[in-house]
């Protein structure tokens, strides 16, 4: 299943995971490109989530999940005794289904990332956050109210502040986990927009239940089912000429 | 539905947002009484020593001489050590619990706190006063004057004679009836803490403590201050446990070791014997002020959770 691509950023071998007993995830192998964006698509509950959150661990928060199998980032094993935990999650960085900013000012919520790993003056840190929110295209829209609280911003503005808070920290790596989903049309358009311009710095992967979206944005996707990594292309041929019969029914819309 | 129904419902709906609001008004019908009430007979110890009443530490009834400071500073003091000890264990459980705890482990926990806050004051005061008071004259207190004593500026609340009773004992004692009543509130509120966010914050690369510190307490601050308060409003009013470990000694001390009182314990153990008015005028004077002090506490924790709200950003 796996494709000749440029060179690779995140590398899974036969990654299996587990909720309990229950195998979500079936001997994943991906080569994920960088400074490409990739889309994860596939029915709900087919593990596309679960897969973009083995990336940065996130899943090692809760008990009885577990990993099996390697995961390559940079030709690094992310699961490596060696392996700094909030190091990896501050290189892969992750925006989720809904806006979640945190219960502070904007210009702290975005500083909060940065503040943890680096100690900039405070010249070094005004212009680390304007570059941040000029990345996530917000900067004018919020430049003048930067100490006011993040949540007060509508939900396409709180999203995209949590991509400049992702952005702040200098990840390499861009997990987008749905983020459109609590957004309107508008507000979904201007964040595939930012996707267009973060990719030449980031790799980029997005799960996405919308498979215009996946079409949109992306230059690979990956079509999953119950757990299985069905087909790996780059995004043309998944949506013009899929080689499975499982994905063309899928694109097409005759299941899922 | 036919036009009478409708127009008895109509009546009926009246009648409920009536009640409801005459419910409601209940409430600050008897907050004004028991002010006025406490206010009214007050007046008479008002009258006879004036705002001195609340510096003097005069305490005779033969005399008929009274002032509120010995029982005043002995109930802020007690509450003082009760939040000091109070605080960061409450808090330090509800994070345990919340965040860190093993799954099978929560509930145990949870339950036993919920146990903690069922016990009545009375059976913390009998084993504050049996248990808790002679060990800790045998074992701790000779270690905090052999080793706090002799601090400079802070050595002189440390001295005093190993009894077991004293301010700092039912501080102490206070900080374990608190305990439960903060800590489930704090769990409580930590709990309604979206995952999402939390796993954003550890996104970044926070660690646990920096989630904590940085996004949970700041999500949740009307919540744990309200828990504080909770915790605090028990200390302030708590009587019978403290009556118990306190010695009762209308004296002024520094020295935390040494018996002192407290407005309840002074309320509760004197008014059966209050004979003459002043005297038992002194003593309603002292429930005044405990009502005063706890609004000022309430009034600064708002002010407080003002101050915070400022901090992270207006609301446009």
């Amino acid at each position: 299943m796996s494709i000749e691509t440029p060179t690779p950023k995140i590398t899974t071998t036969n990654l299996n995971f587990y909720y309990g007993k229950f195998r979500a995830l079936k001997d994943i192998n991906l080569s994920i490109p960088a400074s490409q964006v990739t889309a994860f698509i596939g029915p709900s509950g087919c593990g596309k989530s679960t897969l973009l959150r083995t990336f940065n661990r996130m899943y090692e928060l809760y008990p009885k999940l577990r990993v099996e199998g390697q995961i390559l980032i940079d030709g690094h094993d992310i699961h490596d005794a060696k392996q700094d935990l909030n190091l990896l999650r501050a290189k892969v960085g992750m925006v989720f289904q809904k806006p979640t900013p945190f219960p502070m000012s904007i210009y702290d919520n975005v500083a909060y990332g940065i503040k943890l790993y680096e100690n900039l003056s405070k010249v070094e840190m005004d212009e680390r956050i304007e570059w941040a929110l000029q990345k996530a295209a917000i900067w004018t829209e919020v430049k003048d109210k930067l100490h006011q609280s993040g949540s007060g911003l509508s939900g396409g503005q709180q999203q995209r502040l949590c991509i400049a808070r992702c952005v702040a920290v200098k990840p390499n790596v861009l997990l987008l986990d749905e983020p459109c989903s609590a957004l309107d049309p508008i507000s979904t358009a201007r964040i595939e927009e930012l996707v267009h311009e973060l990719k030449s710095d980031y790799t980029i992967v997005i799960v996405t239940h919308n498979m215009q979206q996946a079409a949109r944005v992306s230059d690979y996707t990956a079509y999953m089912y119950l757990g299985e990594l069905i087909e790996f292309a780059e995004t043309e041929k998944i949506f013009t000429n899929p080689s499975r019969k499982e994905t063309e029914d899928y694109i097409t819309g005759k299941f899922g | 539905m036919d036009t009478q129904n409708k127009h008895l419902g109509a009546i009926l709906d009246r009648l409920f947002r009536r009640t409801t609001m005459f419910f409601a008004f209940l409430v600050f019908i008897l907050l004004f009484g028991i002010i006025l009430t406490l206010f009214i007979g007050s007046l008479p110890a008002l009258k006879a020593f004036g705002p001195s009443f609340f510096t003097s530490p005069a305490w005779n009834p033969v005399d008929v001489q009274f002032g509120g400071l010995v029982p005043i500073y002995g109930t802020i003091i007690t509450s003082f050590i009760a939040m000091l000890i109070g605080i960061p264990v409450s808090f330090g459980v509800a994070i345990f619990i919340t965040e860190l705890s093993p799954a099978w482990l929560k509930r145990p926990i949870g339950v036993a706190i919920e146990l903690l806050a069922g016990i009545p004051s009375i059976i913390y005061g009998m084993w504050g006063l049996f248990v808790f008071a002679p060990f800790f004259a045998d074992n701790c207190q000779p270690w905090i004057n052999d080793h706090m004593g002799n601090l400079p500026l802070i050595g002189e609340i440390f001295q005093g004679p190993a009894m077991g009773i004293g301010m700092l004992t039912a501080g102490i004692i206070l900080a374990i009836m608190v305990i439960p009543f903060t800590s489930s509130v704090m769990r409580d509120v930590f709990e309604i803490v979206p995952g999402m966010l939390k796993e954003s914050a550890y996104g970044l690369g926070s660690t646990t403590w920096e989630v904590v510190w940085n996004v949970v307490l700041p999500y949740t601050k009307t919540g744990v201050v309200g828990g504080i308060m909770l915790g605090l409003g028990r200390a302030l009013g708590e009587t019978m446990a403290v009556t118990f470990v306190i010695g009762n000694a209308h004296e002024l001390s520094s020295s935390l070791l040494m018996p002192g009182n407290t407005i309840s314990s002074a309320l509760a153990n004197e008014f059966t014997e209050a004979v003459g008015d002043v005297y038992t005028s002194s003593l309603i004077t002292l429930g005044l002020t405990l009502f005063v002090i706890t609004f000022i506490v309430l009034a600064l924790a708002k002010l407080l959770l003002i101050r915070l709200a400022k901090r992270e950003g207006t609301q446009s």
